[in-house]
């Protein structure tokens, strides 16, 4: 392991690590005897509350289909988002100014707002203003708020991946003809799509993350909100909290593991410009885009 | 016009938001940096522990940390958090607990990214100067790392400031539980949605340019 911040250990350091190893293992040994302790207390330990789990009738009455319903708002809304924020990413690229602010203003707008917010609004303009029965209420309300959330977040996410691409090739495109809509479409996106891959995916992990708000705040049913019609069922709170937790790591862990898989491939491939776009490069780093600040979304928190 | 806002505390609600935003903010750096500097430590058990904690707690959604500090730490376990008497204030608090724990883990990613954007060649050529430890440190390395963390950690608090919305799940009242109220019981959603829409991009908006400027203008040119 090398890194800028201390050199290769020598005999003292080794010593002083193996001691700060050992003192840290206690600690957490501690913690986590601590933390036995107090579930055994409380009586969290009781193998009536984690039996459950093992028969058959958990899973398929609540959690796998709760699950069911946390991906498919998820798919729908990415979706859904996708071309929408592909609209308006290469709009905000558009040479015509009175195209590229009013999507630059939308854009922000929507990145500066709350998911939340959005969902909440939604459910409430979908109850006074259609005819959407209660029962699919809460599912357009979750995808349209994560809709708007997330197609101003691909939208950024798009035209990094265009401006990520090397300028050889808009110039090439040009040179043999093509015009800027066929450039667009025929040479640019196709790679950019590629390139920001890796991105997309890991927005994925967010809306799924994300639809969780909308079975506590307007009873959709997804996988928290069948978590406690479970616990009301078998009065296991904290067992079935730390099963949901794990199934929403094991979920989101297997997306991220692909992202980044898919980001190794691309990075290794001999086919195309080479230019990937790294999850983080969008949302850790707005200012990686060239001619912005941006606001700022915090994409993957 | 904005009649529709009498009786209703929008300015508290933003208050609420506000202070959740600052003392998590305050929580999740301590606790963020202190897991950056195990994840970046020579002991492989920290790192170990750093890593481990990144990827548990990034991968949870924070609905489900926030609805559990109520219904698990509060209720189960009984962490009143020293206001068992206070409802309210003892939301607030478990909020800014959870809120604090999340944003700990993304606080943590952005300053390693930013220390780990100081080129090897900096630290080599300060050793090879003849610098210590310490020195090297201090004067070369996390000066440098310092600067490059600004403009991600910027992103992390406007995360943030839109994430303690999470807490009305625990009826913590802020701006998003006023929100839900007011837009159930008021006629004029859209005016009510704008507001607050409004009160966000008031919070976030300044936040974003000014510390992206000041990353922008503060880093360490390559």
């Amino acid at each position: 392991m090398t890194s800028v911040l201390y050199d290769a250990p020598g005999p003292r350091a080794k010593r002083r690590n193996v001691l700060l190893s050992v003192l840290f293992f206690v600690l957490l040994a501690l913690a986590l005897w601590w933390m036995w302790q107090k579930m055994d207390e409380k009586e969290q330990l009781e193998w009536a509350l984690w039996e459950p789990f093992t028969t058959s009738q958990a899973w398929t009455t609540y959690l796998l289909p709760g699950l069911g319903d946390t991906l498919k708002a998820a798919a729908l809304a990415m979706v859904i988002a996708l071309p929408l924020g592909a609209v308006f990413g290469i709009a905000r690229m558009s040479d015509h100014r009175w195209v590229r602010v009013p999507a630059g203003a939308v854009v922000e707008f929507f990145r500066a707002i709350p998911v939340l917010l959005l969902m909440l609004f939604a459910f409430e303009f979908y109850v006074r203003s259609t005819d959407i029965g209660s029962e699919q209420r809460p599912l357009y309300a979750v995808v349209t708020g994560l809709v708007l959330y997330n197609a101003s977040v691909l939208a950024e996410v798009v035209r990094a991946g265009i401006l990520a691409l090397p300028k050889g090739q808009t110039e090439a495109a040009y040179a043999i003809g093509l015009r800027k809509g066929q450039t667009m479409t025929s040479i640019l996106l196709p790679q950019a799509v590629t390139a920001m891959l890796p991105a997309i995916v890991s927005q994925l992990v967010v809306i799924v993350k994300d639809t969780a708000l909308g079975g506590v705040m307007l009873g959709f049913t997804e996988l928290l909100n069948s978590r406690s019609t479970l616990a009301a069922n078998y009065a296991n709170v904290v067992p079935s909290f730390i099963v949901v937790a794990i199934i929403y790591i094991v979920v989101n862990f297997i997306l991220t593991s692909f992202a980044s898989w898919l980001e190794g491939r691309l990075r290794r491939s001999k086919r195309g410009t080479g230019a990937v776009l790294a999850p983080e490069e969008v949302e850790d780093n707005p200012a990686a885009i060239p001619g912005t600040y941006g606001t700022g979304a915090g994409g993957a928190v | 016009m904005f009649d529709f806002l009498e009786g209703y505390d929008v300015l508290g609600a933003f208050w609420m938001t506000i202070k959740l935003t600052v003392f998590s903010a305050v929580g999740s750096l301590v606790w963020g940096t202190l897991l950056a500097a195990m994840r970046v430590s020579p002991v492989p058990l920290m790192r170990g522990f750093g890593t481990a904690y990144v990827n548990i707690v990034r991968n949870i959604p924070l609905t489900v940390i926030i609805v559990f500090t109520s219904l698990g730490l509060a209720d189960i376990f009984g962490m009143t958090m020293g206001a068992s008497d206070n409802f309210e204030l003892q939301g607030f608090r478990l909020a800014v607990l959870g809120l604090a724990a999340y944003t700990a883990a993304f606080v943590c990613e952005a300053i390693r990214s930013g220390i780990n954007t100081v080129p090897l060649g900096q630290a080599e050529a300060a050793r090879a100067i003849g610098l210590g430890f310490t020195q090297t440190l201090g004067l070369v390395v996390l000066p440098q790392a310092f600067r490059a963390v600004i403009g991600p950690l910027a992103n992390v608090l406007i995360a943030l400031t839109k994430n303690t919305t999470v807490a009305a799940a625990i009826s913590v009242p802020e701006a998003a539980l006023l929100m839900k109220g007011m837009i159930e019981n008021e006629a004029q959603t859209l005016a009510i949605g704008a507001v607050f829409a409004f009160g966000f991009v008031v919070l976030t908006l300044p936040t974003g340019l000014l510390l992206g400027w000041l990353g922008k203008r503060l880093a360490v040119k390559r």
